[in-house]
């Protein structure tokens, strides 16, 4: 069973129905004893990253993550939830993450030429690196992203980059610890090829 | 890159889509929900289903439908109709809906874009506008077109994206149905006063018009319309691939 961690951020009706249309058994729950008995746990999000992270650590979510991540549980956070995987964010201020994967959140503005819109909103195609998260993807694979701040990170945990003035991280791995910038639950086919992939996943596989 | 987006629109009175729908071997399509799958499996990039329902029965109708293809259609979907306040934005975002159009309510209510920005996000909130030229002026028109609001319509889009606006729909109520070309005109006004993405409505009538748009207005960002895609005018599968095939960036 997959355990969507609801901790107050967003919409997860959509994410939750993507499972379903993978065939994998998904609970939306803030439960932290259905989080620890969970197969694998996704971390969602949108919004702003200080409400986000305040949300996690006031309801202790943030312990309970950490410590099933430390055990070897898989773990995917989607859009701002692959944000809080990182050790800080400059959003509005600096706000501390999850330490998860080492790297921060700055903004795409600080990156890309003027002239380019933002957020980076719309359909990208992704520079993909081998990962058996995206053993079902062609070439190209288009997915959905909308977004401000972009993680900036050690380019071994970079799996997947997307092109907009400059290479934008579009998804990490750091052992069982994995994140995407983009919406899997809104990128169609491409989407829900990962989401399979994911709930594939063994976690043996990954290191 | 980012991809230009081609988005169909679908009017939805009592939980059916308005006009009837042929697609090439499949006749009169009236489910929301099955049409919405065709057009994701065609390759549309998002869809809008535009509610034009009074009745509070209607609404529901429209919500469900709305949750029922959130559950089956994996792309992003707007809505829009009837959208007056905040708890319109909180019906159908917990429907399923990822970004809300909202045109008259902003009109009769300007605070409802600033408020529900900061409550949802600027990407959430979508501005559409009907806008029609009168003595030589952009303005703007409400009510499904029928009324001048004596609002100039370049300032009023500046106006609502510096309040929250995340998205802008121009659509030109002087080529709406017209069928022979975007408003280009009027489009190239808008993209000069805004940086968030331009949606472009009215006019199309063939592929050659998607092609002129995203070539000769390279800051527009989609191109949205309905009856040239229900009745087959257009097929989006052929409009996406001319466009990879005349170098515009397309999701094929």
């Amino acid at each position: 069973m997959i355990a969507i961690v609801d901790y107050g951020v967003g919409n997860l009706f959509s994410l939750g129905c993507s499972f379903s249309a993978v065939g994998a058994e998904a609970t939306v729950t803030s439960n932290p004893a259905v989080i620890r008995n969970a197969g694998k746990l996704v971390l969602p999000g949108v919004g702003a990253f200080k409400d986000a992270a305040d949300k996690l650590k006031s309801s202790g979510l943030d312990l309970v993550l950490k410590e099933e991540c430390a055990k070897g549980k898989i773990l995917l956070g989607v859009c701002l939830g692959m944000q809080l995987l990182f050790d800080r964010s400059y959003e509005y201020g600096e706000w501390e993450g999850l330490s998860l994967i080492p790297g921060e959140i700055r903004p795409i503005s600080e990156r890309i030429p003027e002239g380019l819109k933002i957020p980076h909103m719309g359909w990208n195609a992704l520079s993909l690196k081998e990962h058996p998260l995206f053993k079902y993807l062609g070439d190209p694979s288009y997915v959905y992203f909308v977004h401000s701040y972009s993680a900036v990170c050690p380019e071994e945990y970079v799996i997947a980059s997307a092109e907009y003035g400059a290479e934008l991280t579009a998804a990490v791995a750091r052992g069982n610890v994995l994140g995407c910038q983009f919406h899997p639950e809104k990128s169609g086919e491409t989407g829900l090829a990962i989401l399979r992939a994911f709930c594939e996943l063994k976690e043996g596989e990954l290191c | 890159m980012i991809t230009k987006r081609i988005i169909p629109c679908l009017d939805v009175r009592d939980g059916q889509v308005v006009k009837g729908v042929n697609f090439k071997g499949l006749k009169n399509v009236a489910s929301p929900v099955e049409l919405a799958r065709q057009y994701s499996l065609l390759g549309a990039d998002e869809l809008v289903f535009y509610d034009i329902t009074a009745s509070a029965e209607g609404r529901k109708l429209f919500t469900d439908i709305l949750k029922e293809t959130a559950a089956n259609v994996f792309i992003p979907l707007t809505v829009g109709g009837g959208i007056n306040s905040l708890e319109d934005f909180d019906r159908v975002l917990k429907s399923g809906a990822d970004k809300v159009s909202v045109n008259s309510g902003a009109i009769k209510d300007p605070g409802l874009i600033p408020k529900a920005a900061k409550l949802y996000g600027d990407q959430c909130v979508v501005l559409s506008v009907d806008i029609k030229r009168v003595d030589g002026a952009f303005r703007v028109f409400a009510k499904g077109g029928r009324e001048d609001t004596g609002l100039e319509a370049i300032e009023w889009i500046k106006r609502c994206t510096g309040e929250g606006a995340g998205e802008v729909v121009v659509n030109s109520i002087d080529t709406d149905g017209v069928k022979k070309g975007f408003d280009l005109e009027m489009l190239d006004a808008v993209c000069n006063a805004v940086t968030v993405p331009v949606i472009a409505s009215g006019g199309a009538g063939c592929i050659e018009d998607f092609i002129t748009l995203f070539k000769t207005l390279t800051k527009v960002d989609a191109g949205l319309a309905a009856s040239i895609f229900h009745f087959g005018e257009v097929s989006i599968k052929e409009l996406k691939e001319e466009m990879a095939g005349e170098g515009i960036p397309a999701r094929i």
